[in-house]
Order: C-alpha cells, then sequence, then structure tokens
C-alpha cells in the first residue's frame, strides 16, 4: 500500500497543468484504507477540469467516505503527455487523493455523462493494469461499474463492465459496498467473481451485462435474456425518493487550479417533466423532485463560506422551474459581506420574460451573455419536439434581456431532428434575425450566435425509434444555417461537427456487437474523443468495417414500433407505449403539457415506482406559455386550474 | 490601508501556476472573511497585487503579496496578527503565511521594486560544480531564450549575481525534508528580476547547455526576495540588510 507520489513527483515539471493531478482540494477527503473497508476508485474519464466539478461524483465521494465500510477516492484521464511518461515508466493509474495505484482499490467506478468518452474508460482500465475485458479479469482484479446518463444503454460497453447502474447512486452504492464486503472477506477465491458479480445483478437498479445472454437474427437483435432463473429479466432504474433527505455534497470540492464550472453547485431539483422529446435527461431522471428551499439557502451560505467562492450555480434541468426560485434567489443577492456579493448563476434558463427578469437579478457586473435553447426554428417542429415555446415567448425573453442590458444572446439549436425541412432548418436564422433586431432597438453592438448541435436519438426517449441524420445531411442542414446568416446582419454561427454527432450516435444506439469497434478505436489511439484535436471519424468507420457492422444500421436506420432496441431489458421507469404514444403525437406535430401542473399522463414513473413528483408550488411558474400553448401575460401569473398532483411541504 | 504579506508555497502545492495562486488567495481571503477592498468597474475584484510570479513547479519561502483592506473596515495594525492567522487556517495545506506588514502608500510595487531572488536548485547532472566555476570566471554566459514567443540571445552573466554551492550556514532555511527529497547537486544562486531577469530554468540551461531543464532540476526552492534601499540590498519584507555572502 504504498503511495506512488514519489514516481509521478519528477514527471510532474514535464507535463502541462501539473496541478491536475495533486489533489489537496478544499473539501477532499483523508482516505483511511483498512481492513474491512470496501476501496472505491471513483473515476471521471475525461480530464480533471472537467471531471473535478461533477457532482454526482462528489456526492458518491462523501457518502462512501461517511461509510464506517468503505472508503472512496478521486481519479481522471492523465492528459496524454503524463499518459506517455507513466506508460514509459509502468507508472498505473493513481488516485488523486492518496496517489494510491487503482489496482489497491476493489472497485472501478466511472461516471458517464456522455458516450465519446468510453474509449477513455478502455484506456483508463488498461492504466490500472487490469485486462480490459471483463470475461479476462482475475478475482484479485477490480470491479468496474458505469453508472450515470450513458449507462442506460450500456450495451456497447459490455464486454468491458462488470455491472452497470441505473439511475441515482445514493443508495444503492451501500448496497454493493455490502455485497463487495463479504466477498473481500471470504477471500476472493479462484471462481468467486462470477458468484459476487450473480449476487449483484439481484440489486435493484444493477444490471451484469455477463449475466445476460443476447441473441440475433442475422443483423437484428431479437433478444437479451437473464442466463439464470435468479437473474431479473428488467433492470430499473434506482431513484432516491426525496432529495431533501441527501443534503450533498456538504464538503464541496474547491480545486486548487482553474475548472470549467468554477464556482458552488447546489442541485435545486431533479427530474424535469417539460417533457421535450428529444432529452434524454429529462426522460431517465422523472420524477421531479424539489430540494426544500430552506435546505438551498443553507446549502448555498454554508458551501460558500466553507469553499470562499462568491458565485453559486443553481442545477437543475430548468432551474426557473424551482418553486422556490425567487425567494432563494432574493435572499442571496443582497448579502454583501467582505470580499463582495456573491452572485447567483441559472443555468439551463428557460425561454420567457420572467425568467430574464430574475438573470437580471442575479446577473453583476458585465452583462455580456445570455443563453436560451429554442432547440428548434419553427413553431410546427417545436411542436414535434415539445418544446414548447411560442416566438412571443423567445421574442420577449429576448426583448427583456437586450433592455436589462444584455448586448449578446446564444441561441442553441438542434438539426436533424424528426419531420424537419428546409423551412425549419431556415427558420433558426429567421428567429435569431428576429432577435438581432429587437436588439437593434437598444444597442448597436446587439448580437447573437446561433450554436447548432446534430440531433442524436437517444435511449428510454420518444425519438428512440427516429433514425438520426447521416454526415452528408447534417452538413447540408448546417450549410443552410450558415448560409442564411450570411444574409442576416449580426448572426453568428457555430455548429458541431457532424462527424461527431455520427461517432456519438454509433457510441450510444449500439449493442453489444459495438464493444469492439470501441475496443478498436481505442487501440489504434482514438482517446479524448470529445476533444476535436484527437477525434477522428475514419478511426471510428475503419473499426466499423473491420467489425462487418454498418453505421447505417445503427445510426441513421429508422426503426419500428416491434424494434427490440438493445437497452430492451433495462428500464427508466418510462412504459414502452408511452413512448410509442409520444413518438405517434410528435409526429402527429402534437404537444404535451407538463404533468407537474396538468394531469397525469401516466408515463410510467410515478406509477411504477411509488413515487410522486415533489413540487413545492401548486402553480406552474409565471411567465411564458408555460407549454400550454396560449399567449399568457409575460411575467404574470399562469392560470393554471387543473388538479394539482403534486405535495409538497417542509 | 494596505499590508504586505508573505507567504510560502511548499510540497505537492507547488505544481499550481500564477493564476492558481491568485485564485487560491481570493477563496482564502473570503473565507478568512477579510475585508478586502474591491476594485471597481464591470467585474469587481479584491484588491491585492502580487509580487513575481513563481514558475510552476517552483517551491518558496517568500511569496509576496499586496492587499488593499476596505476603507470602512477600520482595520489596523493591532489586527495584524489576527488577520495573518485567520488567512494562515484559510490557506491549502502548502502555504502559510510567514509575515504582514503595513505596505505605505508610497511604497513601490512589488513587481517594479523587488531586484533579484535567491534560489536554491537541486539538479540532477554530472559537472555542476565545474561549470558553476567556469561561469563564476567567465565574463559572458550567452543564452538563447523565448520571451514573449521571440527566440533572442542575450548574455546573462551580469544578471547571475551569485552563484555557488549551497552554503552550508543556508541549509537551515531549508523545509524540513526538502534536502532528503531533492536529488543531485544543491545549489544557490542570486538572480537578477530585473529588465529580462533570468529564470532558474534558464540557469540550468547554463549549467548543463542543450538540457531540457526540467529533466535534470528535480527541486527549486526561492528563499529570498531582495529589494534596494540607499544602494543596499535589503530583505523585502522584513527590509533588514541581506547576508553579506548572499548579497555578494
Amino acid at each position: 500500500m504504498s503511495s506512488l507520489w514519489s514516481r509521478l513527483e519528477p514527471l510532474l515539471a514535464r507535463v502541462r497543468k501539473p496541478a491536475r493531478y495533486i489533489g489537496c482540494e478544499d473539501g477532499a477527503a483523508s482516505p483511511q484504507h483498512g481492513h474491512g473497508k470496501v476501496a472505491w476508485l471513483l473515476a471521471y474519464p475525461d480530464v480533471y477540469e472537467v471531471g473535478l466539478p461533477n457532482q454526482g461524483l462528489q456526492i458518491l465521494y462523501e457518502i462512501l467516505n461517511e461509510r464506517p465500510d468503505a472508503v472512496a477516492e478521486r481519479t481522471y484521464a492523465p492528459w496524454v503527455d503524463l499518459e506517455a511518461l507513466m506508460r514509459e515508466r509502468g507508472i498505473p493509474l493513481f488516485s488523486v487523493d492518496t496517489h494510491r495505484s487503482a489496482d489497491e482499490f476493489d472497485i472501478l467506478a466511472f461516471n458517464l455523462s456522455a458516450e465519446l468518452v468510453y474509449t477513455n474508460v478502455l484506456n483508463m482500465i488498461d492504466l490500472a493494469g487490469s485486462p480490459v475485458r471483463a470475461a479476462d479479469r482475475r478475482p484479485s482484479d477490480p470491479l468496474v461499474i458505469i453508472g450515470g446518463h450513458a449507462a442506460f444503454n450500456p450495451e456497447p460497453m459490455a464486454d468491458f463492465i462488470d455491472c452497470a447502474v441505473l439511475g441515482e447512486g445514493e443508495e444503492v452504492i451501500g448496497e454493493i459496498t455490502e455485497i463487495v464486503r463479504e466477498w473481500k472477506a471470504s477471500g476472493r477465491t479462484e471462481g468467486s467473481r462470477q458468484a459476487v458479480l450473480r449476487e449483484l445483478s439481484k440489486v435493484p437498479g444493477v444490471y451484469v451485462p455477463s449475466m445476460y445472454e443476447v441473441a440475433y437474427d442475422g443483423d437484428r437483435l431479437v433478444g437479451i435474456t437473464p442466463a439464470f432463473s435468479d437473474v431479473p429479466e428488467l433492470v430499473t432504474k434506482r431513484t432516491v425518493s426525496d432529495l431533501g433527505q441527501w443534503q450533498y455534497p456538504k464538503r464541496p470540492l474547491a480545486p486548487l487550479t482553474e475548472v470549467v464550472h468554477d464556482r458552488l453547485a447546489v442541485e435545486v431539483f431533479r427530474g424535469c417533466t417539460r417533457g421535450c422529446r428529444f432529452c434524454q435527461a429529462g426522460m431517465i431522471t422523472r420524477p421531479v423532485r424539489e430540494r426544500p428551499a430552506e435546505q438551498v439557502r443553507t446549502m448555498i451560505t454554508e458551501g460558500l463560506k466553507r469553499t470562499g467562492y462568491n458565485e453559486v450555480s443553481l442545477t437543475s434541468l430548468s432551474t426557473a422551474d424551482f418553486s422556490g426560485i425567487e425567494s432563494v434567489v432574493t435572499s442571496v443577492v443582497p448579502d454583501p459581506t467582505a470580499c463582495g456579493a456573491p452572485t447567483v448563476s441559472l443555468p439551463s434558463l428557460r425561454v420567457d420574460a420572467f425568467t430574464v427578469g430574475l438573470a437580471a437579478k442575479v446577473a453583476s457586473g458585465r452583462r455580456s451573455g445570455l443563453t436560451f435553447a429554442p432547440e428548434a426554428g419553427t413553431w410546427r417542429l417545436r411542436t414535434v419536439i415539445n418544446k414548447l415555446i411560442t416566438e412571443e415567448d423567445l421574442y420577449g425573453a429576448v426583448e427583456s434581456a437586450f433592455s436589462a442590458g444584455w448586448s449578446r444572446m446564444k441561441l442553441y439549436f438542434l438539426t436533424g431532428l424528426p419531420t424537419e425541412t428546409d423551412v425549419d432548418t431556415e427558420g433558426i436564422v429567421e428567429l435569431a434575425a428576429g432577435c438581432v433586431s429587437i436588439g437593434k432597438k437598444y444597442t448597436n453592438r446587439a448580437s447573437v450566435t446561433v450554436s447548432v448541435g446534430g440531433f442524436v436519438p437517444k435511449a428510454h426517449t420518444p425519438f428512440q425509434w427516429f433514425g438520426q441524420n447521416g454526415v452528408p445531411e447534417l452538413r447540408r442542414k448546417i450549410g443552410l444555417v450558415r448560409e442564411a446568416a450570411g444574409r442576416a446582419k449580426g448572426v453568428h454561427v457555430k455548429w458541431h461537427d457532424p462527424a461527431a454527432t455520427l461517432a456519438e450516435g454509433i457510441a450510444s444506439r449500439g449493442d453489444r456487437r459495438v464493444g469492439a469497434v470501441i475496443e478498436r478505436v481505442w487501440r489504434e489511439g482514438g482517446v479524448f474523443q470529445e476533444w476535436s484535436e484527437f477525434f477522428v471519424l475514419d478511426r471510428w468507420l475503419d473499426a466499423m468495417a473491420a467489425e462487418g457492422l454498418s453505421s447505417d444500421w445503427f445510426v441513421t436506420r429508422h426503426r419500428d414500433e416491434n424494434e427490440v432496441f438493445p437497452w430492451h431489458h433495462l428500464s427508466a421507469g418510462l412504459h414502452h407505449d408511452f413512448l410509442w404514444q409520444d413518438w405517434r403525437s410528435a409526429l402527429a406535430e402534437a404537444g404535451l403539457e407538463d404533468c407537474r401542473w396538468t394531469p397525469c399522463y401516466d408515463c410510467g414513473v410515478c406509477t411504477g415506482d411509488g413515487l410522486e413528483h415533489i413540487v413545492a408550488s401548486p402553480v406552474a411558474p409565471a411567465g411564458g406559455s408555460q407549454g400550454t400553448g396560449q399567449n399568457l401575460a409575460l411575467g404574470g401569473s399562469v392560470p393554471i386550474s387543473l388538479r394539482p398532483k403534486m405535495v409538497v411541504t417542509s | 490601508m494596505k499590508a504586505r504579506i508573505s507567504y510560502s508555497k511548499l510540497g505537492k502545492i507547488r505544481f499550481t501556476g500564477h493564476r492558481d495562486v491568485a485564485r487560491i488567495w481570493e477563496r482564502s481571503l473570503r473565507k478568512a472573511e477579510v475585508p478586502v477592498a474591491m476594485s471597481t468597474g464591470f467585474t469587481p475584484r479584491l484588491k491585492m497585487a502580487f509580487g513575481l510570479a513563481l514558475p510552476t513547479g517552483a517551491e518558496s519561502l517568500v511569496e509576496l503579496l499586496d492587499v488593499t483592506f476596505a476603507d470602512d473596515s477600520g482595520v489596523g495594525t493591532d489586527e495584524f496578527d489576527e488577520i495573518a492567522r485567520r488567512i494562515d487556517t484559510s490557506l491549502p495545506v502548502g502555504m502559510a503565511v510567514t509575515g504582514i506588514r503595513e505596505c505605505a502608500p508610497s511604497e513601490a510595487s512589488l513587481q517594479e521594486d523587488v531586484v533579484a531572488t535567491t534560489w536554491v536548485m537541486a539538479i540532477d547532472a554530472s559537472d555542476v560544480g565545474d561549470r558553476i566555476d567556469r561561469i563564476n570566471q567567465s565574463n559572458e554566459v550567452w543564452l538563447e531564450r523565448e520571451r514573449k514567443g521571440e527566440t533572442r540571445r542575450d548574455d546573462i552573466r551580469a544578471g547571475i549575481l551569485h552563484l555557488g554551492l549551497l552554503a552550508p550556514e543556508h541549509s537551515d532555511v531549508l523545509p524540513s525534508r526538502w534536502l532528503g527529497e531533492s536529488r543531485g547537486v544543491v545549489i544557490e544562486a542570486v538572480l537578477t528580476t530585473a529588465g529580462r531577469g533570468i529564470r532558474p530554468t534558464e540557469l540550468v540551461e547554463a549549467l548543463v547547455p542543450g538540457c531540457e531543464p526540467w529533466n535534470h532540476l528535480t527541486r527549486v526552492l526561492r528563499i529570498n526576495q531582495w529589494i534596494e534601499r540607499d544602494g543596499e540590498r535589503v530583505d523585502v519584507l522584513s527590509a533588514r540588510p541581506a547576508h553579506p555572502q548572499v548579497c555578494a
């Protein structure tokens, strides 16, 4: 049990940003390993600056370290310069807390928030000194577990992982710890690895790919079924019913070096029932569970004091929807203590004037840019994707923003959406140009940047049946946007590389056969695929060809109702019928209201899990058309009369 | 009221950069609830002015910054010890406050005032002793170095104010395990910071021609910073005269 620090130390002055590897953050635990403790190495498969702010990882780190029978440390993907030096000298993957070798941990647990990081997962397993294929691992090798949003289609990673955990980890990590603790105590004898995996497969929310058999009929996947009678046919995600009982992180990590979200983060709610059909996060994290406003305040006050940050980000999938948003924001803002008043940042802004008013309240200093996500260029297409914001909502929001002193807007759009025509695509620029002309009333510097990303239909969403647009079609559409923007003054365009969108489609829509492709891409040196400087589409296409797989089959093909998806045996709680019906509604251009304030349409999540939405307000938040399709008075209260479904209190 | 604060930076935290350290100070002053004045403008910042940047990877016993207290805070010098203690508790492991004194408004900024710094360096290479002798005996030492993206050839000899093996009487200023953990020949140098000052890595290149400095510089520690008063080189914080030998 020795620290690798003395071997790493001489290398660090030779690599870029060595502070990535030293640990020592405010809030870091002092992990005490010992007999009878299960050692978790929580891994984020991207660089430190991207991984450190990850809230899921921080929460599990803290909960595990509070347990007497567990200890948790953290690791991030070493940048290529250090990796080369490590491989040259035979230095394994290490934790940043005590610089302990990864092979001294019982569990190597990856947080996967996106799919293009898969090759980094393989690289880190390999750096840890473990065989990358789960079947080759010995009893002494760590158990490799994945969690996070991408784990909802773990099949492409099935050959490399021992388990995938679906949903929220707060409770299930304890159950896993207990099983692994006993396995450890029993001495991890030869052959016992299969036995512990069999035990783990019975834990709700835990999926053990090696306990399932996959059947194909030609190219077609026809079934994924348990190999043993005591292994569940359907694995359903885990959900924490009351966020108020999980006040984590209590000791947020404040890094010594700059990271991507360099501020305190306080999660105000989980789940989202706005029902945007393209949005995997909104579908798989239901139901909505708000944190009590009082607890939010406590977490802000204590977090700022503990970290010394003067900025807090209130996180969720749509923060303006939080019932307590105004009172929380008002209580934080006018509190100028020593060293200046803290500022609040609101990511995931809803598109309406009320939200902008809120943003104006919290913004300090230069009002440079504000971001909205209309996602589609016409009302018709927005009804298809169920992003029910009207032009009036957007223009109202933009008008408020320019009049409140902002001069630049950023608008996020998806292209390659179901039923999208060139009218919709060009509508993106028309909307942006409309925003610019509103802005010109207030400032000559008014400009709007349009950011266009290619749409990848994700698992467990109503759009899972849709065939993704191919690279040429996405290029053509981005070309249309650029061309139109060239004629519109003040509209700038940024776009995501369609080649990366295709690779993301392969990794996120693939079945178990895609694992061999991921392994090939990794072996050919394809790490850090989210970084454009390292991404090469041909590596993916060559690997697909070498494995005899077609990207048309996996990515661009439309599926019919009878399609057996690679995630067929995994459930985010959503009924198949609901998703299919919602897909039909999308094609019929019919919107679906937010069930927090309208009657339940039985998507399956609440009923299946005995859960309820926990929302502190029986009325929808003020502002915008709120998915009603009506042109409601901006900023006023919303005349909601429908049966409030939720419960509230404390 | 402005205070000049000195602090040390030792151990793992030496791998943070100058910008990181500025952010660490910002957060630590807030954690310590020190009433620091804010700059005016669109993005108000804490009024702090840092001394010369310490290269990433180098340690120091004497880093410096000036902190201006808010006018309405009424902070007086009698509170300095208490403030220093609070800051010290808030700083991360590896950083510690080592001194604090009032800084008169008339005093020049650290960046303008400091003329030289003393470095202790562990260099893992052969013939370092001989190279030291040769540099000490020559009148010029030419080196190609980069400044602002341009490569230029400079004579750095005049900027090497002192160069020698670590003087035994100086080894007691070093952190307790420093010598034990440092590989190679331990030398001591006083290098100018005026004009295009000399960096420790540049001295290593002069000592080990054609090398990649961080492959040989196993440890480097700044042990003093000097200003000039009445023609004499004095310690920047205490303003006490330099040790005669170091000053040579």
